[in-house]
């Protein structure tokens, strides 16, 4: 009874602690980021204003249109496919956004890893100096690249491995690499974070058991990595699904990607409600999908750290 | 040694934080990339008056936040399908700009728009034109009409950009098929949509930034507007601007007075500066739009007093057309008009 | 010495040094036309027309963009700073603890601010900094500031989370069995063995700040325009090279700065 009693002091205890610890940035997020959401839960439920704003008139014509289209010419209502096939790009270009940068990434975080230890951070800001140069430059420096007449094409031509340029710009493959290129730094750091302590007599013990190399990577520092290979995976996919400035300079503006439409709704399409409407899907979206992972990692890292 | 730092870092934050909102001071609002540094070098030469300038970028970003208020400026400069939403929202005071002295440089054609009657709320900043851009070495037909990108010759299919601007692509739609700006007739506008979806595959981009690809031959045609064109010629002697016949429309964009400015003194001094010819000279230099004050062409670079982009050809002056905002029930069928083209 | 020959080096991956040395060169070709066209005499970013040092001169005698460039940095570093401290803390009350109710909550309101579209924060923070603004009568740093410390905390604190989540709970507890107070704990084991997480999330945080646009561009009050507003601003036109000379200088600061922070931990290594 007594160690019973003890320990639930010690939870309690515990519990206390981890609230007086993130107070200080729930406050920051609260007013400088999630509360002023609840504006945008109001606006999603009032009338568009005449020229942008909203009125303050009830309507869930919002919610309406995020899900359905009613045709402008003959009333007919229909899911709205603009909207989906504008979702599925998204998530599509985001996924292999994210693959692309996990297969490039991974190997660069075990490459820095594996440095001295005093070299490692040389290295790591070796991944970050690029992105002291603005976005916007970055961007219109990799469609320089990867123009027609641009280094890629001169090269490939130059050795002869094509006749032709590749038409590359103004395409999905163009705006994959850009947005490879903008997003790997937070797909490395974060894998190199959980990797760099890594122990390697682990993996010294499992060649000792005749292991193979790919079976190491894979049943050893792969699953030691995880959270590193999660946290970064969740870095680089949810700013993708939202990213706005490379898929319009790369993809050469024809074709919306979700971050787009969104802008158009609080921009030159004048509706407000739509816009926050649109947004909050995404985030329910997202939200449901990371609370579904926070739990089912809980139910298998539950013993962790005793 | 630690504690230095931090003070160092303290003392760049207050010098940073303190915006002098006192005396002798001016706050403009101003599109990016917009303003000529020798022009307000000029002014506070003149005047020692200090000038901060802060940019925008479209239209619906400067609404917003002045309308959200709280936002420290004395001086916007809307473009004039927005300037009568700023005035029936009650942003703007009125600084009789028609009563300032040099108001009598402002032309003839200037001096009463159908945005803004009697030029009281208003002085004049620039204005151009949207209309088409072709590289005559590709195609060498006749230029003066959306078709070029609507429609477009076998020689220009792949080559052609758009400007990714919802309204005046739609605008320029309607008025290619015949219709009125604004206008709510849904026959029409599903025609509209029609052709734009019909055309879209012929167009190789819908972006900004085509001056160097002109240059470098990347593109044959653009939407676009005139002041771009005539930069691109000075890079790509082929390249010509053509102003619609089906109709084409203009822009003007102007700076006005916010209620809340806090430098109402300062920011009238300015804006009767502007007026001037020797200093509207100066703000076209450098953004190479045209103005609307008489005698400014003395001031302005050679090149551009005699360029067929910036000054109308007479033959052509009759198509162009001030269109306002629309209405917000058309606007939505814009909207969505321009999400089934770019899904 | 015949056997190391063929040694079997344990950390060895074939083919990941190649990829990691590929990737680097990707990060860094890019660059190149960045820093060529900075000394472009022409006034575009993508048309050479001859060398030339009229950008570095215009940047340096125009003083919007100079102290745009100085307002990014100034910016990026207290928000970084700010943000990291806040999300150790936060990571520390979140991970290696037994589940209790609310943590999901936490987990969520952390990572907020990577979900939803910066535009919309954006308006969301314009209307109600616009009301404290008039309320108040304060047009200073501290909305800036604010806006970047709240959407730079979920970059940080990822990169803290993860490397927490792989450190094993025996040292503190050790350092709790000899009577150490929880703070030394924390001082002398936990904190040093998190400071890899920390760097990893500091800079991520610091580069996310430098980069923001369209949070800033709501946000920000008269005479406050970061690098990227101003680059913003010239995206209808033309950009001109100026910002690839800004840039440059930049990156030029950045490497002295690397070059010099290698120099001092290896005199510190000896």
């Amino acid at each position: 009874m007594a160690t019973d009693n003890l320990e639930a002091l010690a939870y309690k205890k515990e519990v206390k602690r981890n609230w007086l610890l993130s107070t200080p940035a729930l406050i920051v997020l609260v007013c400088a980021a999630s509360g002023p959401l609840l504006i945008m839960v109001l606006f999603s439920f009032l009338t568009p204003g005449d020229y942008g704003g909203v009125k303050w008139k009830w309507s869930t014509e919002a919610w309406f249109q995020v899900a359905f289209y009613k045709d402008i010419f003959d009333d007919t209502v229909t899911i709205a496919d603009a909207h989906l096939s504008i979702l599925w790009r998204s998530v599509r270009l985001s996924f292999l956004t994210t693959l692309t940068a996990f297969l490039l990434g991974f190997p660069t975080a075990y490459f820095i890893a594996t440095r001295p230890p005093e070299t490692r951070n040389i290295w790591l800001f070796l991944v970050t100096i690029p992105f002291w140069t603005n976005l916007l430059i970055r961007t219109f420096a990799i469609l320089e690249i990867i123009r027609n007449h641009g280094v890629i094409n001169s090269f490939l031509l130059a050795v002869g491995a094509i006749d032709q340029p590749l038409d590359m710009l103004f395409t999905d493959i163009a705006i994959l690499l850009g947005m490879t290129y903008v997003y790997i730094p937070l797909m490395i750091l974060p894998i190199y974070a959980s990797m760099e302590r890594f122990d390697f007599r682990l993996v010294e013990a499992a060649y000792d058991l005749y292991a193979s190399r790919w079976r190491v990577l894979r049943k050893i520092i792969l699953p030691l990595v995880k959270p590193g290979v999660i946290a970064g995976s969740i870095l680089v996919f949810i700013p993708s699904l939202g990213a706005y400035v490379t898929p319009r300079v790369l993809g050469g503006g024809k074709n919306l990607m979700l971050g787009n439409l969104i802008e158009l709704q609080f921009g030159q399409g004048r509706n407000w409600p739509l816009g926050a409407a649109l947004s909050l899907t995404l985030l329910a979206i997202v939200m449901i999908a990371l609370i579904f992972y926070v739990r089912s990692a809980q139910k298998d890292g539950g013993g962790h750290g005793h | 040694m630690k504690v230095a730092q931090k003070s160092l870092l303290a003392g760049v934050l207050l010098s940073m934080s303190s915006i002098a909102l006192a005396a002798g001071q001016l706050n403009l609002y101003n599109w990016g990339n917009y303003t000529n540094p020798k022009l307000i070098e000029k002014f506070e030469k003149e005047t020692g008056i200090k000038v901060t300038i802060t940019d925008y970028d479209s239209n619906e970003t400067a609404l917003a936040k002045v309308r959200a208020g709280g936002h420290g400026f004395d001086l916007a400069v809307p473009s004039h399908s927005h300037l009568p939403i700023w005035v029936s929202e009650g942003l703007l005071a009125n600084p009789r700009v028609d009563q300032m002295p040099n108001f009598k440089n402002v032309a003839d054609e200037w001096r009463n728009p159908d945005w803004d009657p009697g030029r009281q709320y208003s002085a004049p900043w620039q204005w151009g034109s949207v209309g088409i851009m072709v590289d005559t070495s590709v195609y060498n037909g006749d230029i003066n009409t959306f078709g070029i990108v609507l429609d477009p010759p076998q020689e220009l299919v792949g080559k052609i950009n758009v400007a990714p601007e919802m309204n005046d692509v739609i605008t320029s739609a309607i008025l290619y098929l015949g219709g009125e700006a604004c206008t709510g007739d849904k026959q029409l506008l599903r025609k509209v949509r029609d052709k734009l979806v019909e055309a879209k595959p012929k167009w190789k981009s819908m972006d900004y930034g085509v001056i160097e690809k002109f240059a470098g031959r990347d593109l044959a045609a653009s939407l676009y507007w005139n002041g771009a064109a005539f930069r691109a010629r000075l890079k790509n002697p082929d390249v010509r601007y053509g102003y619609p016949r089906e109709g084409y429309s203009l822009w003007a964009d102007a700076v006005v007075l916010l209620k809340d400015a806090k430098n109402v003194e300062e920011a009238k001094t300015f804006m009767n500066f502007i007026m001037a010819p020797e200093n509207a000279g100066l703000i076209s230099e450098f953004a190479r739009y045209a103005n609307s004050i008489v005698g400014s062409e003395k001031y302005m670079p050679e090149d551009m007093a005699t360029a067929p982009e910036v000054i109308i050809p007479k033959e052509f002056i009759g198509f162009g057309k001030f269109y306002p905002t629309c209405p917000p029930d058309v606007q939505k069928m814009y909207t969505a008009i321009w999400t089934e083209l770019q899904k | 010495m015949v056997i190391r020959r063929g040694a079997f080096v344990i950390k060895r991956m074939p083919g990941f040094t190649l990829v990691a040395l590929a990737c680097f060169f990707a990060l860094y070709m890019p660059l190149a036309p960045l820093v060529v066209y900075s000394f472009n005499e022409g006034n575009n970013i993508a048309l050479w027309e001859g060398l030339s040092l009229r950008w570095y001169r215009e940047a340096w005698d125009n003083e919007l963009v100079q102290s745009a460039a100085i307002r990014s940095l100034v910016v990026a570093t207290v928000a970084s700073v700010i943000a990291t401290v806040l999300a150790t803390m936060v990571a520390l009350g979140t991970t290696r603890t037994r589940p209790y109710r609310g943590q999901t909550t936490i987990y969520a309101l952390v990572n907020q601010p990577l979900i939803v579209p910066e535009i919309v924060t954006a308006v969301a923070l314009l209307i109600l900094f616009a009301m404290i603004k008039q309320a108040t009568d304060y047009h200073g740093y501290a909305y800036l500031i604010s806006a970047h410390t709240a959407f730079c905390i979920p970059f940080a604190y990822l990169p803290i989370r993860a490397r927490l989540e792989g450190m094993d709970r025996v040292l503190e507890t050790a350092a709790a069995d000899l009577y150490a107070t929880p703070w030394q704990a924390f001082k002398r084991v936990t904190l040093p063995l998190l400071l890899p997480g920390i760097f990893a999330g500091a800079m991520l945080a610091f580069v996310i700040s430098l980069d923001d646009v369209v949070i800033t561009e709501f946000v920000k009050s008269a005479g406050q325009d970061t690098l990227p507003t101003y680059m913003l601003g010239q995206l209808r036109r033309t950009i001109t090279p100026e910002i690839n000379a800004i840039s440059t200088v930049l990156l030029t600061v950045s490497v002295i700065m690397v070059t010099l922070i290698f120099f001092l931990s290896r005199k510190k290594a000896k």
